[in-house]
Parts: C-alpha cells; sequence; structure tokens
C-alpha cells in the first residue's frame, strides 16, 4: 500500500475496497457491517435516539486525543444526554489528499478502540478523498442510534430550587486544543483534553434518580456558560453559579490565564451538566463521583427567580455578574 | 512562582471592603480609571464593581491598544492589505476592528481574498516572511510599553538575518503621555490611578511618580487578580481621604521600582518617541515609538510611504468619550444596539479588553 492517501482511494474502484477491506473493516469487525451493503440492517427498539455530528478539530492529534476519539465520544454522547443507550455508529471519511496512511490507521485504531469501550458497533460508513488544499488534513463525521433508557421532560420542567451539577472539571478540552494549537504546550505539561465518552456518568445518574433529572446537557462548543444559557434563555428562571464551587484543573486555569480564556466558555468533551430536583442532588453526585471520570462532579449552582432568562456567577470574592452566551470567538489578548 | 491561588480567591474580601466603605464614607464619591486593558477585564470578570461601595465608581481609561487606534489608521492598514504580494500578521484583536467604514475589517477583507494571518508572537512573522521570500510579509505592531520590546526584538532579529521582505508597522504607544494628556484635560475628573502592572514590569513603578509628583494625583501599580485590584483599591482610597498622594506598588511580586532594564534597551535600540494620533484623545507628543533610522529598512511605514487619511470618526459611535471616562459604555446610543460583539461599531467593543465588549459580556 501507498504511503500517502490519493485521490484514487475516493474513486469507489478498487483502491476504494482495498482501504475498506485493510484497514476499515478489520478495525470494526461486526456482522452488520461485514455485509458491505448500502446501508446496516439493525434490531429495532421501540423508542430510538438519533444524533450526529462533525469533527473539523485542528490540529486533529491534541493533548488527551484525537479526532478519531472525539469522532466517537461526540456522537455517543449526544445520544445518552438524549436518555438514549447509544448502541451503532455511522463513520464517514473526508481525507484530503496527501494525509499518511499511518496517520489514517492511527485514527481509525483510536475509532475502533473508544467503540469498544463505549459498546457501541460502527456498522455504516463512507470515505471520500478531496484534491489537495481542499480540506484540512481529515474530517470526519458520525452519525449514532441508541436506544431510549429515559424520557427527559426537558429544560421546560426546570424549577426554582433545582441543583445544577457538573460531571467533572470544566474546559479542559477547549484550552488543551487553543494551546495545542498555539504550539504553547509544554512537553511535560499536565494539560489534557476532558474527551471521554459519558456512558457511564449519564447511566449511573439516570439509574439513580431519573425521574429527578429535568436534563442533562454535554456543554461542548460555548463551553458551560453558554450551555446554561440556552436553558434559561426565554424561560421564567435565571440560574445563579457559585464561581468557588466550579471544579477548574489548575493547567486549565495557567493555560487560560494565559490565552486569555474564560473556562466557563471553553469547550468540554467528556462532562455532563446535570440539572435535578433539589433532594436528588447528593444522590446523584454520589453515584457520579463513584464511575471512573466522574470524580470530580460538583454541585455548581442553583435555579432561582432573580432575573428571569439570565444565567449568574457569584464570583469568589463575592462578587455578582452575568455571564452571557459565547459571542464570536475567543480570541488570544495581546497585552 | 507568580501563579498564586491567593491571589483570585482572597479571605480577608469584606475586610478590605469594610476599609474601603470607610475611606469613602469620609471622602464622598471617588472615581478611579484603569487604563490597561486587562484591568478592565479583570474587574468586570471578577464582579468587583458588584460588591464595591456606590460611592466608588471604577472607570476604563485609555488601556486597550487596539481601541485607542484610530479609524484612519485602520483605513490605511486596510488599503495596504490590497496590494498584491503583500501579507499582513498581527494579533487577533486588531483583525477585527473596523476602519472608518461599518463592518470593513482586516477580517472581512480577508474574506475578499485579501492576504492576513493572525500570529501569537512577531518572531512568527519573521519566520512567515523568511519562508515565503516572494511576499512582502508585514507585522502590525500594536500595544504598548509591553509589546514594544518584543517588536524591537523581531526588527533586530530580520535585521541579523537580513529578512528583505519582512517589516513592521509601529502602531505601537506610550502610555504616560497618554494620562497626562488625559490629566491636562478641561472634563477631567479621576481622583486616583490603577497604573498597569505589566507596563510598569518593563518601565518600572517609578515611571508613574509623575502622578503625584507634577498632579498630585495618588497611583498604585496593580497585578490582575481580584486581590491586587481590592488592595490597590483600598490604598488609593486610603490617599485619597487622607489628602496625601503618593505612587504605591502592589504588584511586587513583578514589578521592580527600575523596571526591566534589558526590556528597555531593546526598546531604546530600535525605537524612538514620536506623535502620535489616539482616538479619543487626538495627536499627543511622544506618545508614540517610531522606528529608528538605522532600522529604516524594516519600517512598513517608510518602506510603502503609508501616511493616514484625514481623520475620521465612526457617527455614532461614543468610544472617544469612553476611552477618557467621561461617558460610561451604557450611555452610548449604539450600546447594545447597532454595536454588539458580534457586529461591532467601535473598536471599544471590538477587543476583548474594550471597555464595552466588557460591560457587555459582563454586565456593569
Amino acid at each position: 500500500m501507498d504511503e500517502k492517501i490519493t485521490l484514487d482511494y475516493g474513486s469507489g474502484g478498487l483502491k476504494t475496497s482495498e482501504l475498506i477491506e485493510s484497514i476499515l473493516l478489520p478495525a470494526f469487525k461486526n456482522d452488520a457491517l461485514s455485509r458491505l451493503g448500502d446501508g446496516a440492517v439493525l434490531p429495532g427498539n421501540d423508542k430510538l435516539v438519533f444524533s450526529t455530528d462533525s469533527f473539523v478539530v485542528s490540529p486533529w492529534r491534541f493533548p488527551g486525543g484525537d479526532i478519531g476519539k472525539l469522532s466517537v465520544c461526540g456522537t455517543v454522547n449526544d445520544v445518552c444526554m438524549a436518555g438514549g443507550i447509544p448502541k451503532y455508529l455511522s463513520l464517514s471519511f473526508i481525507i484530503e489528499e496527501g494525509f499518511s496512511f499511518q496517520d489514517f490507521r492511527d485514527i481509525v485504531a483510536s475509532v475502533a478502540e473508544e467503540a469498544y469501550a463505549c459498546g457501541v458497533s460502527i456498522v455504516t460508513g463512507d470515505t471520500k478523498v478531496v484534491d489537495t488544499g481542499k480540506g484540512d488534513g481529515i474530517y470526519i463525521n458520525t452519525a449514532g442510534i441508541g436506544y431510549q433508557r429515559a424520557d427527559l421532560p426537558g429544560k421546560e420542567s426546570i424549577r426554582p430550587g433545582d441543583a445544577v451539577l457538573v460531571s467533572g472539571t470544566i474546559g479542559c478540552h477547549g484550552a488543551a486544543v487553543m494551546m495545542a494549537r498555539s504550539g504553547l504546550v509544554a512537553e511535560n505539561s499536565p494539560l489534557r483534553s476532558d474527551c471521554a465518552p459519558l456512558h457511564m456518568v449519564s447511566a449511573a445518574a439516570l439509574d439513580a434518580a431519573g425521574p429527578d433529572i429535568r436534563v442533562l446537557r454535554d456543554p461542548t462548543r460555548g463551553g458551560v456558560a453558554t450551555t446554561l444559557n440556552e436553558f434559561t434563555e426565554n424561560m421564567p428562571f435565571s440560574i445563579e453559579l457559585d464561581g468557588s464551587a466550579l471544579p477548574v484543573d489548575p493547567a486549565v486555569e495557567a493555560a487560560c490565564d494565559m490565552l486569555g480564556l474564560d473556562p466557563l466558555y471553553c469547550a468540554c468533551e467528556g462532562r455532563m451538566l446535570i440539572i435535578c430536583s433539589p433532594d436528588s442532588a447528593d444522590q446523584i453526585l454520589a453515584v457520579v463521583r463513584a464511575v471512573p471520570g466522574g470524580e470530580n462532579a460538583a454541585r455548581i449552582g442553583t435555579v432561582t427567580e432573580d432575573m428571569p432568562g439570565k444565567v449568574l456567577l457569584r464570583t469568589p470574592i463575592g462578587g455578582r455578574r452575568i455571564l452571557s452566551k459565547l459571542t464570536g470567538i475567543q480570541l488570544p489578548r495581546i497585552c | 512562582m507568580l501563579y498564586d491561588r491567593w491571589f483570585k480567591n482572597p479571605e480577608d474580601v469584606p475586610l478590605i471592603l469594610e476599609k474601603i466603605r470607610k475611606y469613602s464614607d469620609r471622602t464622598g464619591p471617588i472615581r478611579l480609571m484603569e487604563v490597561c486593558g486587562t484591568h478592565t477585564m479583570s474587574i468586570a470578570r471578577s464582579g468587583i464593581r458588584s460588591i464595591l461601595p456606590k460611592n466608588v465608581q471604577l472607570l476604563s481609561g485609555p488601556g486597550c491598544p487596539v481601541c485607542v487606534t484610530p479609524a484612519n489608521t485602520i483605513d490605511m492598514v486596510l488599503d495596504l492589505s490590497q496590494q498584491s504580494g503583500v501579507l499582513i500578521t498581527s494579533y487577533g484583536d486588531l483583525l477585527r476592528v473596523p476602519g472608518s467604514k461599518h463592518g470593513d475589517s482586516l477580517l472581512s477583507r480577508r474574506a475578499l481574498g485579501g492576504k492576513v494571518e493572525s500570529v501569537y508572537s512577531p518572531m512568527d512573522a519573521v519566520r512567515i516572511a523568511e519562508e515565503h521570500p516572494d511576499t512582502e510579509v508585514i507585522f502590525l505592531g500594536v500595544g504598548f510599553e509591553t509589546t514594544a520590546p518584543g517588536t524591537a526584538a523581531c526588527i533586530q532579529e530580520a535585521a541579523a538575518r537580513n529578512v528583505g521582505n519582512f517589516s513592521v508597522l509601529s502602531l505601537l504607544k506610550r502610555t504616560e503621555p497618554a494620562i497626562r494628556s488625559l490629566i491636562e484635560a478641561d472634563d477631567f475628573a479621576v481622583d486616583g490611578f490603577l497604573c498597569p502592572g505589566h507596563v510598569a514590569a518593563v518601565t518600572g513603578a517609578g515611571g508613574f511618580r509623575f502622578l503625584p509628583e507634577d498632579y498630585r494625583l495618588p497611583g498604585v501599580v496593580a497585578g490582575f487578580e481580584p486581590a491586587d485590584l481590592l488592595y490597590s483599591i483600598l490604598a488609593l482610597a486610603e490617599m485619597i481621604a487622607s489628602g496625601r498622594p503618593d505612587l504605591k506598588n502592589e504588584y511586587t511580586r513583578l514589578v521592580r521600582s527600575g523596571g526591566n532594564p534589558a526590556a528597555l534597551a531593546l526598546i531604546d535600540q530600535v525605537f524612538e518617541p514620536a506623535p502620535s494620533d489616539w482616538r479619543g484623545l487626538g495627536l499627543i507628543k511622544n506618545s508614540g515609538y517610531t522606528i529608528r533610522k538605522e532600522y529604516e529598512k524594516w519600517d512598513a511605514a517608510k518602506k510603502f510611504a503609508l501616511r493616514p487619511s484625514e481623520p475620521k470618526e465612526i457617527p455614532g459611535c461614543r468610544c472617544a468619550q469612553i476611552i477618557r471616562g467621561v461617558m460610561r459604555p451604557a450611555q452610548c446610543p449604539l450600546f447594545k444596539t447597532a454595536c454588539t460583539p458580534d457586529n461591532p461599531v467601535g473598536p471599544c467593543m471590538v477587543s476583548g479588553e474594550g471597555a464595552c465588549a466588557a460591560a457587555y459580556q459582563y454586565g456593569e
């Protein structure tokens, strides 16, 4: 096989078959995929959860993960947040001509490893190759199907007094990718993306207190602040966060200080926000903390009636300010 | 280690606030001004305004380098970006600043095919020039005494490696002449200054002695964490109450009295003070840095014979008044209506460190 992926590998002909049979099939071996039909035939359930996401992260390899791992976690997490048990994924690549086969193999291995860990099967997919200069190395799209575990009532059910929980430290993914992009990451830096699947923590929370959970959401682009604003927008309640209760990794805090970013606006890729009844908060925290990856779960805020529609932050020094949605993109500061 | 959690979350906030309240009860309303964009953001992010006594007011002065760059200078840069074979490099903030025409920025020019790239360090711009010998790479040097040494170093580096297709357009500003001009204006009404810690790290705390000595105004060189700001505000309130203005250095973990001699030497080798035009303040003597004759080969202003057009301000925009502290962002008729961070009209909304962006993002 060649060292670089060329346009031939996206032709749909011999080379495409070679790529599928030598790299993709062995990595994701399962009956539904091996038939190589135009689509997969799957056993059903009466209620399904269905989601899709595209991944264009640059650089494609970052501290704590790569685009392959991210493309599984991202869609698995969306299915989990909708109350589903993720079962099947589709996997589509758009590869820029000249991308190294070795890097492609690494990405495929990373997809396979993560899919196995999440208990999902890759059952259908596609590969396209575009001309040099028409793509940034590699893009991935995944779609995921899950069986419904819980019918979450959604943000309309949120009531004043409800608790706001987060399953771990915030802003790690955004900070790690920004640092990797800027080339400022020291070799021994503890800064890592939080990229991880949420199937275990979400299952633990739903099993422990399903009926008391109003809404689950993974705070990806725009971070915790933007996601919470999506809950409060046009609603008769506000959310007040306790700044001193926010779990922020010191490495993330330092990176944000350096780049002029705010951890509350940096993306997470393996964290979950939970809004639940006040009585169930302690129980949910206990079960989430017992799951690997949920150790730093914390209660970070409360639903209030103070300023309907707004998210507020009580700062560690006791000040209070509005947390608005992320506007534009976070730009690094200049002095 | 400079990084210290304590400064972010001091235990004695109630005590400091009580003392500030005691002094401000005695003095009546006091108005304090910060002249550094990082202070502006830090004050907004920590919510300090919401816990200070009502009669202590914090104002944002001309501290954001992007905000004080006049519209006609941006227009000049926009024209430059359209020349063939030219690549403009600068820090991210500057790329979004509109010139005198709404929505016309380096970023919008890039979308139309102009060659524009954001860099973290001027050295990256020199590297880009070396990698693309057929392209004229211009770095827009923007900032105060803080970014001047790095800009000077990259010019020396380009000279040492004889990179002929690289040049710098110096938009650099000096802090002291601008503060003096602000104080000497008719509508000046500030009782004390939070002096910029990062500028003082270069110039030395002594660089702000002119405040008490020439104007009988108190100043405190302040760090950027909530504890730094609270202690500095307390020190200012105390000096105002006692009627004994002085210059204090709260940021002793970074700022020495004499500053950073190596950085100062670097600035002096490459730049010399020159008149400079400020948005809101106008032309101020000695308030900018131009590139010395020895390095004129790397001076984009000379190389491309650049001259800003007639001064033109943006209709309706009150950035000029906001920068002087005579108006709050919320008093501008465009604030949150025509002017938002996603669609900024004036520079104070564009830069993350601008007074309007801070007020929009974090509330006032």
